[in-house]
């Protein structure tokens, strides 16, 4: 028998105002596997990732994380969030810090841990991607790529059993794109649950275990990378797929 | 032969620029010393100068006063001292009581927003003479009649307000994504105001606070007016037993020494400030 999903969303549904932006979208992603979600700009994407990780509340449906449901509105979402790291196009880390500071906050108000026992794990994991020169600077002082891989980390102090990452290389120049990708590579090798909207469809192609195309606040279709881009039954992925190519 | 391109003249390109750069320093100059000169020398000529020399000039007056003036100012140096720190906390407090929402804390919402208005629409003056001659009034004890207490309260309460504006400016020109990537990793309201908004905040208001306190600075005076001889009194004073105005003269002097520095260390971190985020 086939084990219950890692994260499963079953007819979600959000709106802003009068704007349906996610309309019944149901998902299942298995423990290890890597989904991307890609489809054109307000195809639903990043609401999608938001409302998993709790920052948007949702209007309808129900989001399961290991079966259990977390999409109630009456949860205390903050220790949800911290299974589920989100990583954001723009970065977000905090300017006034350190990179090493911005990895140690959370996991030191969090969990209560203090700083002295926090420090070898947290210098650990900027070894792990090849960061451990770059703890002492500023955001400012780091390229594009650095800062984003230094966000990855971040979310990544809190021990995650999910990872999101909404957008996470468009931001950057194009030469910088594939240290961040190969960071989440990294992941899905040591065995992390991830999903990905994204507008790198080469990486989706070779990386994803399955792909999802969203439009309009649905998804028109899913299956595996080779499925969807060598043999699209619909015809709206046909039409996205030639428009990105 | 169209070939519409002037003769260059014989002059590298850098030259010609450290040699108009020079010459705008010398034009510079000499109109100012023209224009220096000219006062200097009209000003003294013109009808009733005398008597406005003897008036507010007077060189003897000045030197007379002008060590009772600071030992005066001190007084102002002293209410400033105690005043600055109450406002920098009370206005932080006023500003987090109309950042707040949670719909129990709405009251303390309407309060913040009450007392911005009130106090930020009423002349100080007015302020310090209500508290200052109204709460002694109620019949307290000897200690608690002191105007400096009185005085004090009444430039913690209404500066408060505007230091409380600017800081609630600085809490809303961070930009919401801060808020979400905080939240996104599981912080409370409370941690990721004090940890990540605020110290972002702070440091982007420091040049507009400063400004609210050069002119809590100048207000220091007003309280002169219940009671205590700091420096304007004193100069009232001065000016009073001598018929002569230069000690109000002395004071501007001693004001301005302090307020023009600070101002310019303040446009100073604007254009810092500017520079960096252009």
């Amino acid at each position: 028998m086939e084990s219950p999903p890692k994260i499963e969303l079953r007819h979600v549904r959000k709106s802003f105002g009068s704007l349906d932006v996610i309309k019944g979208v149901s998902l299942g992603v298995q423990r290890g596997e890597l989904v991307c979600l890609i489809g054109s700009s307000g195809s639903g994407k990043s609401t999608l990732l938001r409302c998993l990780n709790l920052l948007e509340p949702i209007d309808g449906g129900e989001i399961l994380l290991d079966g259990s449901d977390i999409s109630h509105p009456m949860l205390d979402p903050q220790p949800i969030r911290q299974r589920i790291g989100l990583v954001f196009q723009s970065f977000n880390l905090f300017p006034h810090m350190t990179a090493f500071e911005n990895v140690l906050l959370a996991p030191r108000l969090n969990k209560r841990i203090p700083r002295s026992r926090l420090k070898p794990k947290v210098e650990a994991l900027f070894h792990r991607f090849g960061l451990q020169d770059r703890m002492n600077h500023y955001p400012d002082q780091l390229s594009g790529g650095q800062q984003q891989r230094v966000a990855i980390v971040r979310a990544l102090a809190l021990e995650p059993e999910v990872m999101l990452f909404d957008e996470v290389t468009s931001a950057l120049d194009p030469e910088l794109v594939s240290e961040v990708l190969d960071v989440v590579r990294q992941l899905k090798g040591e065995g992390m649950t991830l999903m990905l909207a994204t507008h790198e469809m080469s990486f989706a192609r070779e990386a994803a275990d399955r792909i999802c195309f969203l439009d309009q606040g649905v998804i028109v279709e899913e299956g595996s990378a080779d499925q969807i881009f060598t043999a699209p039954k619909e015809r709206r992925t046909r039409d996205f797929l030639r428009s990105v190519r | 032969m169209a070939d519409g391109a002037a003769p260059l003249p014989g002059i590298s390109r850098d030259a010609y620029n450290a040699r108009s750069k020079r010459r705008g320093l010398i034009v510079a100059s000499a109109s100012t010393i023209v224009v220096v000169t000219l006062i200097y020398q009209l000003v003294p000529r013109a009808p009733g100068w005398a008597r406005v020399k003897a008036s507010f000039f007077d060189r003897d007056v000045l030197i007379d006063t002008f060590p009772r003036l600071l030992d005066a100012f001190l007084i102002d140096i002293m209410i400033f001292a105690w005043c600055a720190p109450a406002i920098a906390i009370w206005g932080l407090v006023i500003a987090l009581c109309r950042d707040a929402r949670t719909p129990a804390l709405f009251p303390l919402r309407v309060f913040a927003t009450l007392y911005n208005d009130v106090f930020r629409g009423v002349p100080v003056i007015l302020v310090i003479y209500l508290i200052g001659f109204g709460i002694p009034g109620l019949g307290l004890s000897r200690t608690w009649s002191n105007p400096y207490i009185w005085g004090s309260l009444a430039l913690i309460l209404s500066y408060s307000a505007y230091v409380a504006e600017v800081y609630r400016a600085g809490i809303e020109s961070i930009h919401e994504s801060q808020r979400s990537a905080a939240k996104s990793l599981g912080l409370s309201h409370r941690h990721t105001m004090r940890y990540v908004i605020l110290p972002q905040a702070f440091r982007r208001v420091i040049p507009a606070n400063m400004n609210n306190f050069i002119s809590l600075q100048k207000d220091v005076a007003l309280v002169s007016f219940i009671g205590p001889v700091e420096l304007l009194r004193q100069a009232s004073v001065e000016k009073s037993l001598l018929a002569n105005f230069t000690p109000y003269i002395g004071a501007a002097i001693i004001f301005l020494s302090v307020t023009i520095p600070a101002t310019r260390f303040a446009d100073h971190l604007i254009a810092k400030q500017n520079r960096e985020r252009g």
